[in-house]
């Protein structure tokens, strides 16, 4: 189940210079080499298995946010049970999922998506509350409509709390991501599980896959900030 | 394609059978899950309980926490436990000290917070009768403090149990072990694993909620103690 089985050859030590073949504490040489085979597109892949995740875990989460938010007896419910699938282990999750939806993309993303919601959804019922109930009322008393309240008071005043959500989310997707290579040989976790199969696991393949997924966790969540400072140019003071 | 059709049905019929066919089996492998888990657990709260306490209670460094917070998120478990295999070597330690270190962010973000978060109000009363910093921390703070801190226990906890069958990959043991071994488990061994493991992060995480409900002193009882366990992001 590990990788893509027994068929693929092992890029790690490629034609292999003193400094890969004596496995030091960083070859730069390997990584030039294996951007273009290993590390560009298991860097790609990830930032895929990502993207694809948080868009379609935004996509449920926010309608079933709007949903609580005027029924809020539906909250708890959805509370208790994300509690709960937070607490399965992704490596777990992964495979429960295959004899349903076979070893495949799909698999992976309902999972990644299951662990979004579990962020996603409480961060947007919590700043559609944001708004104070005086502002509300205000609103209701100039004769604003409960559509107009939502999308020029409640929504405005949630974007905060929503871009918080999607920092958390895409941060952690990030890191769940790389399990994702226990089914597929895709993302950056993948180049780690094959240098960890060498006989003596390959320093450099695993530092440099390491160091990728850290930045694109940081990356990403800069880029995040930088929204958050598009749709809420009223609060600048602090990240 | 039918969700529920019949080969699906008997491989979680057969994912059971395995787990009836060798329970002391995997009650072992939960056991050394446990061991692992619980030794990271300790060593996490020994690095950073005093240090976030201490932070708190000087209202100093919630930079610190902040960044222990996003720092906790943003690290791939694997990569943490692939770094420190080829630091440590295989084994218990290396396992250990990387899911220690994952363990370690919401531990001391939620003491930061739940330390510093007493009122000041209250704090101040508590020097204007003449208390001492130590009684002020033993007796004011650190009781106020309790739910959000335990909290950050509880998280860190659950998130340790649940990312340990990942350390299989790197010779730690548990339940992992059998979940990455299709070749030698087969399906129903992958399926029957993941089932307990499942089992175990949920008895955990259940276990420590009863357990934050016990220790929560009785004047501060009033969160929930079925909410998400979540740190709400400061904004």
């Amino acid at each position: 189940m590990m990788g893509g089985g027994g068929g693929v050859v092992i890029p790690s030590f490629g034609h292999g210079d003193s400094c890969v073949t004596g496995d030091h504490a960083f070859c730069w040489g390997w990584v030039r080499d294996h951007w273009g085979d290993t590390l560009g597109p298991a860097l790609w892949q990830h930032v895929e298995l990502t993207l694809i995740a948080v868009g379609i875990g935004f996509a449920i989460a926010f309608p079933l946010a709007l949903l609580a938010h005027r029924f809020p007896r539906l909250e708890q419910p959805f509370g208790a049970f994300s509690a709960l699938v937070y607490t399965i282990p992704s490596l777990a999750l992964f495979q429960l999922l295959v004899p349903f939806t076979g070893i495949t993309w799909t698999t992976v993303e309902i999972a990644l998506v299951g662990y979004t919601l579990v962020i996603l959804f409480p961060n947007i019922v919590a700043g559609l509350r944001s708004a104070s109930a005086d502002v509300v009322e205000a609103a209701h008393g100039m004769g604003l409509t409960r559509v107009q309240v939502l999308t020029r008071i409640e929504l405005p005043l949630a974007m905060p709390a929503i871009v918080g959500g999607l920092r958390i989310a895409v941060v952690s997707t990030v890191a769940i991501a790389t399990i994702a290579a226990t089914l597929l040989p895709d993302g950056l976790g993948y180049p780690i599980f094959l240098a960890l199969k060498e006989p003596t696991p390959f320093k450099t393949e695993i530092y440099s896959a390491g160091v990728l997924a850290v930045a694109l966790a940081i990356g990403c969540d800069l880029l995040l900030v930088g929204l958050r400072r598009l749709v809420v140019p009223w609060a600048r003071a602090s990240a | 394609m039918t969700l529920a059709d019949a080969a699906n049905l008997h491989t979680f019929v057969d994912a059971f059978r395995f787990i009836g066919d060798h329970p002391v089996f995997l009650l072992q492998k939960a056991a050394e899950q446990l061991e692992l888990s619980g030794a990271a657990l300790a060593i996490a709260m020994a690095a950073t309980l005093p240090l976030g306490i201490a932070l708190g209670h000087a209202h100093r460094g919630s930079g610190i926490a902040i960044a222990a917070s996003i720092v906790g998120r943003g690290l791939p478990s694997l990569v943490l436990i692939a770094a420190f295999l080829t630091l440590l070597g295989i084994g218990f330690v290396n396992n250990m000290v990387a899911l220690a270190v994952l363990g370690s962010g919401p531990i001391l973000t939620n003491a930061y917070d739940a330390v510093a978060g007493v009122d000041r109000d209250t704090v101040e009363a508590a020097r204007g009768m003449g208390m001492t910093w130590r009684q002020i921390l033993a007796k004011v703070e650190l009781p106020l403090a309790v739910p959000l801190l335990f909290t950050g226990i509880r998280v860190a906890a659950v998130t340790i149990v649940a990312t340990a069958p990942i350390a299989a990959i790197a010779g730690g043991g548990g339940l992992g072990d059998i979940i990455v071994n299709q070749a030698s488990y087969r399906l129903s061994g992958v399926l029957g694993a993941s089932f307990c493991a499942m089992a175990l992060s949920a008895a955990v995480f259940v276990a420590l909620g009863g357990l934050q409900s016990a220790v929560t002193p009785r004047g501060v009882r009033r969160t929930s103690v079925n909410e998400v366990p979540e740190r709400k992001e400061s904004l």
